[in-house]
């Protein structure tokens, strides 16, 4: 079967770039990071599971700067998916889905995730005794 | 749950499975909201990640059931997405059907494998 070169419908590039726009990209990035974090913490539930030494095998990995580098990009996407998604479910109820409270509520969302963000960076050094 | 209206039922219109989707998305995000939140606040009040303590954290009645609701909501929200990822972007049958058999069997062994984990962890004896 043929296909005829239909119209297409417009697709991102056509669209100016709005900042709404690049949070929506976002959520959906740092939903399929999580999806890999899942894979990380099931390792991790593994092998605390598995005993003092193969947690401490894998403790030692995600102790390196690369490991520490990769926790604490999941951790930002957690706290982005979890207030953006915040934001979705009100999206759902019909709410809040005129432009000016679109971005305002954008504001917020990238406001809270970086209060989140400090947070948790905070709780960290308290943890290693370095705050 | 179905949201399609009774006669769009009867007469079979509308999508699939869409409309049922999307409701369960809706659903495992509200209940992720807690269990997410209890997740990570509860790894940052920890006091170190030595393993003694991480256990002993994980192996209490509290910690395990609610492991039990965490990881697979989490799991069945993530495939849900991914799930919609590739129905966007992988548009060649056989591709997008083999990525979606795919990614729904490496959800449902790290499913197996985390409640494994989390049994154990709660049951097995403390080396």
């Amino acid at each position: 079967m043929t296909t005829p070169s239909r119209p297409t419908s417009p697709h991102l590039q056509i669209y100016r770039r709005a900042h709404t726009m690049v949070l929506s990209v976002l959520h959906r990035a740092t939903g399929l990071a999580l999806s890999a974090g899942l894979l990380l913490l099931t390792v991790w539930l593994l092998a605390i599971a598995a005993g003092p030494g193969p947690y401490a095998a894998l403790k030692g990995r995600l102790d390196s700067v690369l490991g520490l580098v990769v926790l604490a990009g999941f951790a930002a996407s957690f706290w982005y998916h979890f207030v953006a998604g915040i934001r979705h479910l009100v999206f759902d109820t019909g709410r809040s889905l005129e432009r000016t409270q679109a971005r305002r509520s954008a504001v917020l969302v990238v406001l809270a995730t970086l209060a989140l963000v400090v947070l948790t960076l905070w709780g960290v050094l308290r943890q290693r005794g370095l705050a | 749950m179905s949201r399609k209206t009774p006669l769009g039922r009867v007469l079979g219109l509308g999508a699939a499975g869409g409309s049922h989707h999307w409701w369960l998305q809706r659903l495992s995000s509200i209940a992720l909201v807690p269990l997410g939140a209890w997740f990570a606040i509860a790894l940052l009040t920890l006091p170190d990640f030595g393993w003694v303590g991480v256990h002993a954290w994980l192996s209490r009645p509290a910690s395990t059931v609610l492991l039990l609701l965490l990881l697979p909501t989490a799991l069945h929200h993530s495939w849900l997405g991914v799930t919609v990822v590739v129905e966007d972007y992988v548009s060649a049958p056989v591709a997008k059907t083999l990525t979606l058999l795919t990614l729904q069997l490496a959800h449902l062994l790290v499913g197996a494998a985390a409640l494994y984990a989390i049994l154990r962890i709660a049951f097995g004896s403390t080396p």
